[in-house]
């Protein structure tokens, strides 16, 4: 590892210990019993089997829509329709389980695999809009998350809806579900998928031609042009694998056993999530596990906290922006950097005098 | 003479973020009333020293001393409150705003303290501009005056904020010869008022005629101050480059085989529609360089491009090897053997953020020695980038090391290293040495040079006149668009005329060893 990827690691490190430093203080200021309420904080996930499981469990969604952002951001393509992706993969899951009657062995398969379409084609309307209009794909996304969430509820209450439970689809057929990999907990196969999935995002990122052409065009379109990359390519293949990953997770999350039926009837979050995971990860799939591992750590110990103490869930959301502000600020200990560097070089430059 | 010292800059480093150490124990120091020649290649550290003085940069040893007084400057605003102007390169100016808007901007003085008051600003613009003898109009809008007159507004501007010293980058660079002995008039009578004028420059005629002393920097140290009228050109120009300046290669006579590519009629134009390649035809036979010199902006770009499939809307057919290339993509063309050194290597040579090995296959990625069906062979590539690495003496940690890290010379193989190792049967190598260390440039020199001896046919465009003499078997001289002179005889023509065909002085009628038919 060069001195500045260490630096950029001891940097996330310590953006990361501010921010919980902060976030502390606050609870001291916000609580009557502070040193409860860290404590709960921090220990609460390893108090029991349950939740470990509820850590690990909520690690899922987190990796899959994290995976797809690196891969989209990676190619410098803004897209924040794995918010919307990963919505109508759920959507489109559940219908499949429900409509089609398919055989209990084939039907959760033929399940993820349309929602993995659905995604892609979902995300790829803005990367469409951008090569046909030009329009940025930052807001033509941001928008079209709104069309997939009202699509979604108008075909869930016209179409999937159990009039017994309200907003909500019939119950999903038990031989559906994911199953269980750990006793005791909601682990499920999910996972496996989602390790799976942040593995091939490495290797398609960094092992693959097309791969090497996305971050080529990321990093510098007009190199990547000159290079003779085509960059309409790069631009509608980078988002429709991000959406064909954002609809698996969509579906995998609805087929495992925290949910019996299908009621999403708000945006869960998981695709402005993948942001703060692709940041932690450096845009490098591999390292999505450890970064969702982190929040649904930080997320599961702070619900925790909400239940036994009187801080609210809220604080975490607090860390998380600070985190995020951190780690993205470019010249957030520059002057460390630049030191580091400046030392080097003037060693270096010794060394060449001696030789 | 002691005495009036009024700046000095004393044991000056500076580090780059990317790790280049562009000043090492650099130290100047400047009188009152004199005019101040920093002198050395692109590359150098002349406009990084002169960044740390108006405060763009901050360095990070070394002290500067202003009047006498130990100082730090710590924003462009901080030196201009200090007495320090800045002209830079190119031009800060609003094109919509008028002259007087132009040199007010910022500083204007106040009716009722918000409102501008225009009139006491045109008054006092053109008080300014009498007070120091420019002949200028400051109701024009910047946009319509000639680039001669930008740069004297860009002056009055600094006169305007109270500037002692004036620090001029490369002032000359897109002056005409008449423009150039006006603007040398003026600086003498600045001089001549008490004004300290710092002028960077690697032209040395120029500093003979106008400058004092001269400061000659090389590779970010200090070759020492010298009074003008005491040193040589040829004693400056060995200071500046480290040895003799004129590069001749013992190069072998070309031997030049089938025409590779042939260019008939091509027109094109910019993106604001202004005609920049006017019917130019020509051709480019394998085992030739062809030269192309010329002032920056006569048309060189958008010819390379045209070529290079960069630029797809122009009129006329360029074919290689008898493919026409209109409906050909970039990788199209490459696949026809071309390889392309660009002008700008930072914007659209290389990706600083990816690594060396990265860095050196964006052109060769798909061919099956490094890549299957889906995969690239990893190990193969790594092997290659270490090869490559040694070939062309890339300075560097490993294939690791990102390319932002490295030096512009080293870079700039890198870029080479990747073009020429596709065994390409054209290049085209715009401005191939602009901004490098001469080791560097030499050794691009050499390689191109061999290609040429292997039969490859080659386009030069360069700034660099000493460059394409040394270079070229025939040379083309643009201007406006069309070629003023073509030269197949390169040992005949002089530096001078060639400057006069570059600024359209001269045009040949007929030209001849254009087109083989």
């Amino acid at each position: 590892m060069n001195s500045a990827k260490r630096f950029d690691m001891f940097r996330m490190v310590f953006s990361v210990l501010i921010a919980l430093l902060i976030s502390f203080v606050i609870i001291f200021f916000v609580s009557d019993e502070p040193v409860t309420a860290i404590v709960t904080l921090i220990t609460g996930p390893f108090k029991s089997k349950r939740n470990m499981g509820n850590v690990i469990e909520s690690m899922v969604p987190l990796i899959f829509t994290g995976t797809g952002v690196c891969i989209m951001f990676s190619a410098n393509q803004i897209n924040l329709a794995t918010e919307g992706g990963f919505h109508l993969g759920g959507l489109v899951a559940a219908a499949v389980v429900l409509k089609l009657g398919l055989p209990a062995g084939v039907s959760p398969f033929v399940a993820i695999c349309l929602a993995a379409c659905a995604g892609a084609v979902f995300c790829a309307i803005p990367a469409w809009m951008k090569i046909k209009t030009n329009s940025p794909e930052l807001v033509s996304s941001l928008m079209i998350n709104y069309i997939s969430l009202w699509f979604c509820t108008f075909l869930l209450m016209h179409f999937l809806q159990d009039p017994s439970v309200g907003s909500a689809s019939y119950k999903l057929p038990a031989e559906s579900e994911l199953p269980t990999l750990i006793k005791g907990t909601n682990i499920h196969l999910g996972l496996l998928i989602a390790f799976l999935v942040a593995v091939l995002g490495y290797v398609f990122l960094f092992k693959t031609k097309t791969g090497y052409e996305l971050r080529l065009t990321g990093e510098n379109e007009n190199f990547a042009r000159y290079s003779g990359i085509n960059i309409v390519k790069v631009i509608l293949i980078s988002q429709m694998v991000g959406g064909v990953i954002a609809g698996i997770g969509g579906s995998v999350e609805l087929l495992s056993p925290i949910y019996s039926r299908f009621s999403w009837v708000s945006l869960l979050g998981y695709g402005w999530d993948a942001i703060i995971i692709c940041t932690l990860a450096k845009k490098n799939p591999l390292y999505t596990p450890l970064a969702a591992l982190f929040l649904a750590y930080l997320r599961t110990g702070a619900s925790i906290m909400a239940r036994y103490t009187d801080v609210t869930l809220e604080i975490v959301q607090i860390t998380q922006g600070i985190i995020i502000l951190l780690v993205v600020a470019e010249q957030f200990l520059s002057g460390m950097k630049h030191r580091m560097i400046a030392r080097e070089a003037k060693a270096s430059l010794k060394d060449e005098g001696v030789a | 003479m002691e005495n009036n010292v009024v700046l000095q800059m004393n044991h000056m480093m500076k580090i780059y973020s990317n790790g280049v150490v562009a000043n090492e124990d650099v130290s100047i120091e400047l009188r009152k009333g004199e005019i101040h020649a920093l002198l050395g290649e692109n590359g150098a550290g002349k406009s990084t020293l002169m960044k740390v003085l108006f405060g763009i940069e901050s360095p990070d040893e070394g002290q500067i001393v202003l009047n006498g007084q130990e100082t730090t400057i710590k924003s462009p605003q901080d030196a201009i409150n200090k007495g320090i102007g800045m002209v830079h390169q190119h031009f800060m100016l609003v094109p919509s705003l008028t002259v007087a808007e132009n040199i007010i901007l910022g500083v204007e003085p106040r009716k009722y303290g918000i409102f501008i008051h225009m009139d006491q600003a045109i008054t006092e613009a053109e008080e300014i501009a009498r007070k120091y003898n420019f002949d200028i109009d400051v109701r024009a809008k910047v946009e319509e005056i000639p680039v001669g007159i930008k740069q004297k507004v860009e002056i009055l501007k600094a006169l305007y904020r109270g500037a002692d010293i004036l620090i001029l980058d490369e002032p000359t660079a897109v002056l005409t010869p008449q423009e150039t002995d006006e603007l040398f008039v003026q600086l003498e009578k600045l001089r001549d008022s008490g004004h300290t004028i710092i002028f960077i420059s690697h032209k040395l005629d120029e500093i003979k005629k106008i400058c004092d002393r001269a400061t000659i920097m090389r590779s970010g140290k200090s070759m020492g101050t010298y009074e003008v009228k005491d040193i040589s050109t040829e004693e400056m120009s060995r200071l500046m480059v480290g040895r003799d300046v004129i590069l001749t290669f013992d190069k072998a006579p070309s031997k030049p085989k089938e025409v590779l590519m042939r260019v008939r009629n091509l027109s094109v134009r910019n993106h604001q529609g202004v005609l920049k390649v006017e019917d130019l035809s020509f051709d480019l036979r394998g085992g030739e360089i062809l030269g192309i010199a010329g002032v920056e902006g006569n048309g060189q770009s958008e010819l390379i491009d045209s070529i290079t499939g960069l630029n797809k809307s122009y009129k006329g057919s360029i074919k290689i090897k008898d493919t026409d290339i209109e409906k050909s993509s970039i990788k199209g063309i490459r696949d026809l053997k071309l390889g392309h050194i660009p002008e700008d290597r930072m914007t659209s040579g290389c990706a600083g953020n990816l690594n060396i090995l990265e860095n050196l296959f964006s052109n060769q990625y798909t061919d099956p020695e490094y890549s299957g069906r889906m995969l690239l062979k990893t190990k193969r590539i790594q092997e290659r980038s270490e090869e490559l690495i040694v070939e062309y003496l890339i300075k560097c940690k490993s294939f690791r090391q990102n390319v932002a890290m490295l030096s512009g010379g080293n870079i700039q193989k890198v870029i080479v290293a990747r073009e020429f190792s596709t065994e390409p049967d054209l290049i085209i190598a715009n401005q191939p040495t602009r901004g490098v260390d001469v080791g560097a440039a030499e050794f691009i020199r050499r390689r191109l040079l061999e290609f040429r001896d292997k039969g490859c046919a080659i386009i030069l465009v360069s700034a660099d006149l000493n460059e394409v003499f040394s270079l070229s078997d025939r040379l083309a001289v643009m201007y406006k668009g069309k070629f003023s002179g073509m030269f197949t005889d390169v040992s005949a023509v002089t530096e001078e005329e060639l400057g006069q065909y570059m600024l359209g002085l001269k045009h040949q009628e007929v030209q001849e060893g254009v087109i083989y038919e």
